[in-house]
């Protein structure tokens, strides 16, 4: 900042000092000045506002940077000192100075609202000690140390909740601010904010391998990982400059050699040439405008880990998608419940779930967990009512209900049992999930039938997918065959793989990846449990609903924070948009650098051109970048 | 060995463009990367060397750009 002040009154200064002298000019003062005289005038002005380029180019020859943009433009200006035209030269230090400053304050406005985006990094952790509570830096907290967060404080470390119940807002690491409750047990994952209650948390983790760490880490490191796009314009900038300033060489000394005279015209275009061939504009235009890709989707909750991942979501063509987990919630639900007809026990759905919730009730397998999940909803359990439970592994419960004989399982149970299932009879008989027979008094009452439940919005993103230029969507899953037709009808999916051992999965994705054209690119996208190999192995893994999954952050390119499928489509938009606007800046700083070499070349245009096309292009640029950060939310 | 530095009074994207190819070739670097948006170097070395890379590559930065360095 001091620095950038020390430029601000240069440049005040010499702005004045150079109207002054405008103005003098225009009087025509100084028509019979002898030109020494004048030059020294003007080099007050010129020495005010470029001291410190004339001395970083000096330093920077002297360690051999020989196309070094100080070097550059001090060449350049000197020779428009040269060839008189001394107004030229003060102006063109100065219009490169107020663009230096206006970029530099640009770039860090930009730096500072993606900080502000991750403003997630806890200050400090409460610690007590006898009573006393005391502020401490997270990083020095241990693991197992209780931790107290205060409404409005963020939470510092991830843990799990030992005292009080409050809401938490996960908006820092997932974008959506819906609250969630934890309570006594839960565990708490650092970065969000806790929003009303005092609570307890014992940590588990030490900072640096806590939530908020890992992910800051990783935004910060996004930028590292290059794209393509920024690579090709180093090596491109590389080149422009030598030849530019050989351009500007042979532009002072061969027309006037043929054409004959009129040096001090050509020598005036090479000072132009000069100023022109400064690479800043091009290489600052490329990974700003990813840092505000990155930037726009860490907003949303989508952590992408580098410019190179989002060259590359721009191009996707194929979506390949895990199933449990990703496109269902991966808990299991009643989905069914089907009455055997003239059984003369049960008259209602909800009875036959009264016996399976109380024959289950000591049960903690995930479909006893979800026929109690879908009985809690009407009423409690009177566990009373039951006695004898007996667990049958791969079979079922058998129980007794009020004095008589209940069996709660699947096919084998009941054929061992020796219930006649009349199964012929059974209408609507869906083959989405698992069936659970139940028999009561040596009836058969009916079925329940259990299945992961396909998430909400899932259809809808899919359609979002396509429309955003996605043409092939596949699933892979480990269920059975039933159970992946019925999800991928459901979602109209176009192809489907099931039965897949993890190893299976890899062979797959390996198959769709020849599938692709050359510049069509495929992600897979899963909830990261299993799925690290084929994670890694697509061109972008998306992981999903991952934050505290050290597995997935690790695995995969893109991770979306919470389990929102229509963030890939986002991501895919926001990518594309990121493309846009680097392509945009590339194509306009290089345009506008041609067309003033053009011009400088015939006359038209003189040095103040070359200024705009360096310093001029570059703030442009980096205005267009901004549009990503500061664009609708 | 990955480790992550930060960087003062980097100011241009070109010079930090130069700076990485520079430290790229000093015997030991792996791999270099310097984000000139947030200011950062990662470099992947051999640790046993690092004390000897991180000095020439200070040297390097200096070179580019005399008032930009690595903080150590």
């Amino acid at each position: 900042m001091k620095k950038n002040k020390k430029t601000l009154y240069g440049i005040c200064i010499t702005t004045c000092l150079f109207l002054t002298l405008l103005i003098c000019n225009s009087f025509n003062i100084f028509v019979n000045v002898p030109s020494i005289l004048l030059a020294l005038i003007y080099i007050i002005p010129y020495g005010i506002i470029g001291y410190d380029i004339i001395l970083k180019a000096i330093r920077n020859i002297k360690n051999g940077q020989v196309f070094d943009e100080n070097f550059l433009m001090v060449i350049a200006t000197i020779g428009a000192f040269g060839v008189k035209e001394y107004t030229e030269a003060v102006a063109v230090m100065l219009f490169y100075q107020v663009g230096e400053l206006f970029q530099s304050y640009a770039v860090g406005k930009s730096r500072e609202s993606i900080k502000d985006l991750m403003a997630i990094c806890p200050e400090y952790a409460n610690i007590e000690k006898d009573g006393v509570i005391e502020e401490v830096d997270p990083d020095d907290v241990e693991i197992g140390s209780i931790i107290v967060i205060k409404p409005g404080e963020k939470v510092p470390l991830d843990g799990i909740v030992i005292e009080g119940e409050t809401m938490v807002n996960t908006a820092a690491l997932t974008g959506e601010s819906v609250p969630r409750r934890v309570k006594v047990g839960d565990e708490i994952i650092s970065g969000c904010v806790n929003e009303q209650g005092m609570i307890k948390v014992k940590t588990t983790k030490e900072f640096d391998d806590s939530t908020v760490a890992k992910i800051l880490e990783l935004v910060e490191n996004a930028s590292s990982k290059k794209a393509r796009t920024e690579n090709f314009i180093t090596r491109f900038a590389k080149y422009y400059t030598p030849v530019v300033t050989i351009g500007a060489i042979l532009c002072a000394i061969i027309p006037p050699l043929l054409l004959g005279g009129r040096w001090k015209e050509w020598i005036e275009t090479a000072c132009t040439f000069l100023v022109i061939s400064c690479p800043c504009a091009l290489v600052i235009s490329v990974p700003m405008g990813f840092f505000g890709g990155i930037g726009a989707a860490s907003r949303k909750g989508i952590l992408v880990k580098g410019s190179n991942y989002l060259e590359i979501a721009a191009d996707l063509k194929t979506v390949v998608f895990d199933k449990t987990g990703t496109l269902t919630t991966g808990e299991f639900k009643v989905t069914q419940i089907n009455i055997a007809q003239d059984n003369g026990i049960v008259k209602s759905e909800e009875d036959l779930l009264e016996i399976a919730a109380i024959g289950e009730s000591y049960s903690n397998h995930p479909i006893a967990s979800a026929i109690k999940d879908a009985f809690y909803t009407i009423d409690d359990i009177e566990v009373s009512r039951v006695a004898n439970v007996v667990e049958i592994a791969g079979h079922g419960v058998s129980a007794e209900i009020d004095g008589k004989k209940a069996y709660i399982g699947n096919v084998k149970l009941m054929n061992n049992e020796n219930i006649n299932l009349k199964l012929d009879n059974e209408m609507n008989l869906n083959n989405s999930g698992t069936v659970v027979y139940i028999a009561y008094d040596n009836q058969y009452l009916g079925q329940i039938i259990i299945s992961d439940v396909i998430k909400a919005n899932a259809s809808d993103s899919i359609n979002k997918m396509r429309k955003a230029g996605i043409n092939k969507t596949v699933m892979l899953t480990g269920d059975n065959n039933q159970v992946a037709e019925y999800v991928a009808t459901q979602l109209s999916i176009d192809e489907v793989h099931s039965n897949l051992l993890p190893g299976d999965k890899v062979s797959k994705l390996e198959e769709l990846l020849k599938q692709q054209k050359s510049k069509e690119k495929l992600a897979f996208v899963g909830d990261g449990i299993n799925d690290a190999p084929v994670l890694t192995r697509a061109d972008v893994g998306i992981a999903m609903g991952s934050f505290g999954s050290d597995a997935a952050i690790e695995a995969a390119d893109i991770v979306i924070m919470d389990d929102d499928i229509t963030k890939i489509s986002e991501a895919i938009k926001i990518a594309r948009k990121t493309i846009t606007i680097v392509k945009q800046n590339i194509v306009f700083a290089l345009g506008v650098k041609f067309l003033i070499l053009i011009l400088a070349t015939v006359h038209i245009v003189g040095m103040w051109g070359g200024v705009f096309a360096d310093v001029g292009v570059a703030v442009i640029a980096i205005l267009n970048s901004m549009r990503m950060i500061y664009g609708k939310k | 060995m990955k480790k992550k530095f930060k960087m003062e009074n980097l100011d241009c994207a070109n010079c930090a463009a130069k700076m990485e190819e520079g430290i790229k070739k000093i015997d030991g670097v792996e791999d270099v990367s310097i984000s000139f948006m947030t200011q950062k170097m990662i470099i992947e070395a051999d640790e046993s060397k690092l004390e000897n890379i991180m000095k020439e590559a200070s040297k390097v930065v200096a070179k580019v750009d005399s008032e930009c360095r690595i903080i150590l």
